[in-house]
């Protein structure tokens, strides 16, 4: 566990404060990135959000941003599209294949339904981010009790 | 033809000979394609949210090392509803032959992915080796 490592080593002269300075080290480090189930269908995506809107982000390195599709329909997205894989000629020999590439096509259920109007999306440095503002009519409406 | 499995996986790497990052964020390995050419070897490498501005390829002797830095690009007022990628640098290192011209190399970066061409240096090119008949 990433914890104890501070601690595995022998304290060679007694100094709180620096102990107190690599806790807080580890905490960072623990703490800086974001922890999750590492394994996933490709792209990896990141879902954030609040009450009002939703934002997915997908690493999709390498992909022309034409060939990206994305559709939405009620509360579904659905990421479709082909990372073409390299083509090598007759005489050339791959040492290393490790990149993913194929066909995709990858459906992400939405926490509300949005206005497909107002989504707007962005490729940058093969990291695409989609902005899904929710629907006014998904919106929760406070009713008011009227006493009579 | 055989279906590859869509399952990917981010790899974080070990500390790198234990040299200590002074960046509080994760590094990632990142995936690579190594093709072989006759006249060159070109490496692949994914890297997502690298640019060319914060990506830094450096060879020391016959070291090579790729290094992407990443900002944490949080959405603002938004929380983490669904992860399944983390967000870090990238770091991995290569040692290159002798054959590769080491002045020759060349890095580009396009849509987070960089293309690194190692030419080969005139010696290593194949050469074909003449058999003369012995008498």
């Amino acid at each position: 566990m990433l914890w104890v490592r501070g601690f595995d080593t022998p304290f060679s002269e007694f100094n709180p404060w620096a102990n107190l300075l690599r806790l807080e080290d580890e905490m960072n480090r623990v703490l800086s990135g974001f922890t999750f189930p590492s394994v996933s269908e490709f792209p990896p995506v990141n879902i954030w959000g609040n009450e009002h809107e939703a934002v997915v982000t997908a690493e999709i390195p390498g992909i022309d941003p034409k060939d990206i599709e994305i559709s939405i329909t009620g509360r579904t997205l659905v990421l479709s599209g082909n990372r073409e894989p390299e083509t090598i000629k007759e005489d050339e020999t791959f040492h290393r294949k490790e990149r993913w590439y194929g066909k995709f096509t990858k459906s992400i259920e939405l926490p509300f339904s949005v206005d497909s109007e107002k989504v707007e999306a962005k490729f940058s440095r093969g990291i695409l981010t989609i902005k899904l503002p929710r629907a006014e009519a998904d919106k929760p409406k406070k009713i008011t009790v009227k006493s009579t | 033809m055989l279906e590859k499995s869509k399952d990917i996986q981010k790899k974080q790497t070990g500390e790198i000979e234990n040299v200590e990052h002074t960046r509080a964020a994760r590094i990632y390995r990142p995936d690579v394609d190594i093709i072989e050419k006759n006249d060159s070897i070109l490496l692949i490498a994914d890297m997502p949210g690298v640019d060319e501005k914060t990506l830094d390829v450096t060879l020391e002797k016959d070291v090579l090392t790729i290094y992407g830095r990443v900002d944490i690009d949080k959405p603002e007022n938004l929380e983490l509803i669904h992860g399944e990628y983390g967000t870090g640098d990238y770091q991995r290192t290569f040692i290159i032959s002798n054959e590769i011209n080491r002045d020759g190399i060349k890095a580009t970066v396009k849509n987070g992915v960089l293309q690194l061409l190692l030419p080969k240096g005139e010696v290593a090119k194949t050469k074909k080796i003449p058999v003369q008949a012995e008498k």
